[in-house]
């Protein structure tokens, strides 16, 4: 009743009649803090000199070992690490590597996942037993033992090697993911309505399959920024990660483990980055899920 | 009113239910006030948005997070609206019990229904032992008419079929003998044959143990069959209350005369309207057969050796029962179900046996429209991009065509412009239904599947889209194949039907012969079990049954 009445007598009172813009949902707070907080940690990676020098002291590699784990005092806000280097001037250096390795992996891991996930997932048969089979021994593959030899025979240990070997281990999570989601989307009756027109496999997959699998996929992987940065740092603690004098807040963070007690502040300060970067992260991954989201209010 | 509400196993008074804050609120159900006595069925009927669930989930205070109810609902002594939740769990269950639309949904899958039963009846007797548990179990499985009780009890909710769920979901609710049992769309999940003995169980129930009934249903002819009083709801107030014979005999509402016209009816058009004379065919089938299952192991033959044709300008019914293999008939013509054996022919082209492209190409001649629009199109897609993909992409329409051409298919489903950037969940079902159906024409198709396309739909609209329908394919001329299972729709617009049961064709022919003088048995079966909504015509019906029974 109410059906025709509003598709024929009335029209839609919504004053936009036309494409829709995704301006006006991406000016929210819920994307503009995340999304400002991430921009200025980008002009920190990109520029650490000057913004290391603010409070006189930027040099990270200019240490005094008679201040070796002295709290924050003036000039040096974040107080010293075990050498007596400035811990704010070497948070704001490590940010390059840290974020570099963070986002070069998840976009890499993420990739690799999301082409043999959606393979295995679309197609399933053969090629879903042998895809599904190489994710297993993936994921079985003990990740410390493999990253040692992969890295212990890899000559210079620079971001893109690390990232590439963090990837390679990161990767068969989120294709499990993807094969899952996939799986449960291809069944779906919009996508046997647009098989059943003849449109072309990669259109079904990249405009029907994969937009309605893929969030799952994209918020596992604003989590994994954060996990692997951390991973960065445990490889580093193990002498196979950045080598110094690279910087990094993973070699700052496992420098502090052993001192927290005594010196919480090498701790605190660099963790405190490594959780804002995830956070906004994962809360522009959020607010862009919604943005694309036709269904939102 | 007075002593009847005293009497009352139920009573509403007042009910209203909003949601929102105050100012933009949206009030779904509006002072609602209705009765129900000792052993009355009463049935709450109405559209979709009416109201009819919320007031339900009212009386069990589960309403939705966010709403509030305001009015009375007395129910066992107690007023539901302003009891404490503690309270209210003492009714639920005890004093009122509720069956749902979908019972294999409602089973725990993993238990067994000895188990899922038992748990009911040690909450409403907890003294019980285990051999009591038992033989009460037992007890409800017999008034609800199971066959074999006692090995039901080991069996697991997939093993049963969605009649008997819907059966032992009814057991659980009757195991504390409540007063009241709301029955929430209690047969539209299931086929006619099994709706039909489903209805006879509750009916029996109200003989028997003398519990009364809120029935909450769309369907006319299911509240004919089974119904004492009607309250028909619209946009969340009470249009009309009265008997039921009053309610179809003579109904006060304007509402609830168009409702009335609006179900579709066996024999409404008269044998007269011979349909197109027989044309060359579009489609052809001959000995279909669709296995699923592996290589190894055993098969399961959904399609056994099916062969029909549709011409030029016919729409040919395609009926039966839920794993009657009609849906996967129209899948296998699509291409989406294998063909295992056989021949099809579209347009000439043989599916089974071409090359991809000549078969991709056979294939756009196809049209489908799907029974729930809102799965069946691309929710990230709005209505003008559904509608030019397959224009630009497949029958590759200039770009500077394309909008023309959408605008043209738009009004030919009649459905405003104003709609056309707007995506599938901001339209009404009966405008999603017709984007789909725009859709399915857009490659302009000799061969249209419908698979049960107003199904998902109120009968208000299913009225509407298929006028829609119809008109379009006289003017098209497309060859029709409308999968369904309402027999009063294909009646209405189908000119021949083919009934199928277990995968094989039962009966082929004129629709006036199949529907008026079926010669096959469960042909006759099924079409006795569709209620008319009609209570004299339906009690008649059921005393014949109960005859040729005896």
């Amino acid at each position: 009743m109410t059906e025709t009445v509003i598709s024929q007598t009335i029209e839609p009172t919504a004053t936009i009649v036309g494409k829709r813009s995704w301006g006006r949902a991406l000016l929210t707070p819920s994307f503009l803090v995340p999304a400002v907080v991430l921009a200025i940690l980008i002009l920190i990676a990109l520029l650490p000199g000057p913004i290391a020098g603010i409070f006189g002291h930027g040099d990270p590699h200019a240490c005094d070992l008679g201040r070796s784990t002295d709290g924050p005092a003036n000039g040096h806000p974040f107080g010293f690490d075990l050498q007596g280097c400035d811990v704010y001037a070497n948070v704001i250096y490590g940010t390059r590597s840290s974020l570099s390795v963070g986002l070069l992996t998840t976009v890499l891991a993420m990739a690799v996942a999301l082409v043999v996930g959606t393979a295995a997932g679309m197609f399933g048969g053969w090629l879903d037993t042998v895809l599904s089979r190489l994710t297993d021994i993936f994921l079985g593959f003990p990740f410390l033992l493999g990253a040692v030899v992969v890295l212990g025979s890899v000559g210079e240990r620079s971001v893109l090697t690390v990232s590439l070997v963090l990837a390679l281990f990161g990767w068969p999570t989120m294709a499990r993911l993807t094969r899952g989601a996939v799986r449960g989307v291809r069944g779906a009756e919009f996508v046997q309505a647009g098989q059943a027109m003849g449109l072309s496999t990669w259109r079904i997959v990249t405009r029907y399959v994969l937009p309605s699998s893929i969030s799952p996929v994209l918020v596992l992987a604003t989590i994994t920024v954060g996990g692997v940065i951390v991973s960065e740092s445990s490889l580093t603690y193990l002498g196979i990660g950045l080598q110094p004098p690279a910087v990094s807040w993973g070699l700052e963070l496992s420098a502090a483990s052993g001192n927290f007690e005594r010196a919480p502040h090498m701790l605190i300060f660099p963790a405190l980055f490594l959780v804002i970067t995830v956070l906004a992260i994962i809360g522009l991954g959020d607010a862009l899920r919604t943005a694309l989201d036709p269904k939102r209010s | 009113m007075a002593d009847q509400s005293e009497a009352a196993v139920l009573a509403v008074e007042h009910l209203s239910v909003a949601f929102g804050d105050k100012g933009h609120e949206s009030v779904v159900v509006d002072d609602v006030s209705f009765a129900i006595g000792s052993a009355e069925v009463v049935a709450l009927v109405g559209e979709s948005g009416s109201g009819k669930s919320m007031t339900a989930m009212s009386v069990l205070g589960i309403t939705p997070f966010g709403s509030r109810v305001r009015g009375r609902i007395v129910v066992g002594g107690l007023d539901t609206v302003a009891a404490t939740e503690q309270q209210r769990r003492m009714i639920r269950g005890r004093v009122v019990s509720m069956i749902f639309q979908d019972p294999v949904a409602a089973l725990d899958p993993v238990y067994s229904i000895g188990f899922q039963m038992a748990e009911a009846v040690r909450r409403s007797s907890p003294d019980l032992d285990r051999a009591a548990v038992r033989a009460r179990c037992l007890d409800l499985l017999e008034s609800v008419e199971i066959p074999e009780p006692e090995r039901r009890l080991k069996q697991y909710p997939h093993e049963l079929s969605g009649g008997q769920c819907q059966r032992v979901m009814i057991a659980i609710a009757l195991a504390a003998d409540p007063d009241l049992l709301i029955a929430d769309e209690p047969t539209t999940a299931l086929d006619v044959t099994v709706q039909a003995e489903v209805l006879d169980v509750l009916r029996k129930l109200r003989r028997d143990r003398t519990t009364s009934i809120l029935l909450i249903t769309h369907d006319m002819g299911v509240v004919a069959d089974l119904a004492d009083r009607v309250v028909v709801m619209r946009n969340g107030k009470v249009e009309e209350e009265g008997t039921a014979t009053e309610i179809f005999g003579a109904p006060s509402a304007d509402y609830t005369r168009q409702l009335l016209d609006a179900v579709p009816r066996l024999g409404r058009r008269g044998q007269a309207d011979p349909g197109p004379e027989a044309d060359t065919p579009v489609l052809i089938m001959e000995d279909l057969v669709v296995e699923y299952g592996h290589r190894i192991g055993h098969k399961f033959r959904a399609v056994d050796e099916v062969s029909f044709s549709v011409g030029r300008g016919e729409i040919l019914g395609l009926v039966g029962e839920s794993g009657s293999g009609k849906t996967t008939i129209g899948k296998a013509i699509a291409g989406l179900a294998p063909i295992t054996s056989g021949v099809v022919t579209v347009d000439g082209v043989s599916l089974a046996d071409t090359s991809g492209a000549r078969r991709r190409a056979a294939r756009s001649k196809i049209g489908i429209v799907f029974q729930n629009p809102l799965l069946s199109l691309n929710p990230r897609y709005t209505v003008h991009r559904t509608i030019a993909e397959p224009l630009r992409l497949v029958a590759g329409v200039p770009a500077a065509e394309v909008d023309d051409r959408v605008t043209q298919l738009l009004s030919d489903v009649g459905l405003g412009e104003a709609w056309r950037f707007r995506y599938p969940h901001e339209l009404s079902g009966g405008q999603r239904q017709r984007a789909a159906i725009a859709r399915a024409l857009a490659l302009d198709p000799t061969l249209l599947i419908a698979d049960e396309p107003t199904s998902a739909l109120d009968v208000s609209v299913q009225a509407r889209v298929l006028d829609t329908f119809r008109e379009l394919q006289s003017r098209l001329g497309f060859a029709c194949l409308f999968i369904s299972h309402d027999l009063a729709v294909v009646d209405e617009l189908c000119d021949r039907v083919v009934v199928l049961h277990n995968g094989r064709v039962a009966e082929i022919g004129d629709r006036h012969q199949i529907l008026f003088t079926p010669q096959d048995p469960y042909t006759r079966r099924l079409i006795d079990a569709v209620p008319v909504p009609d209570p004299a015509e339906q009690a008649r019906r059921r005393e014949s049954v109960a005859a040729a029974r005896a």
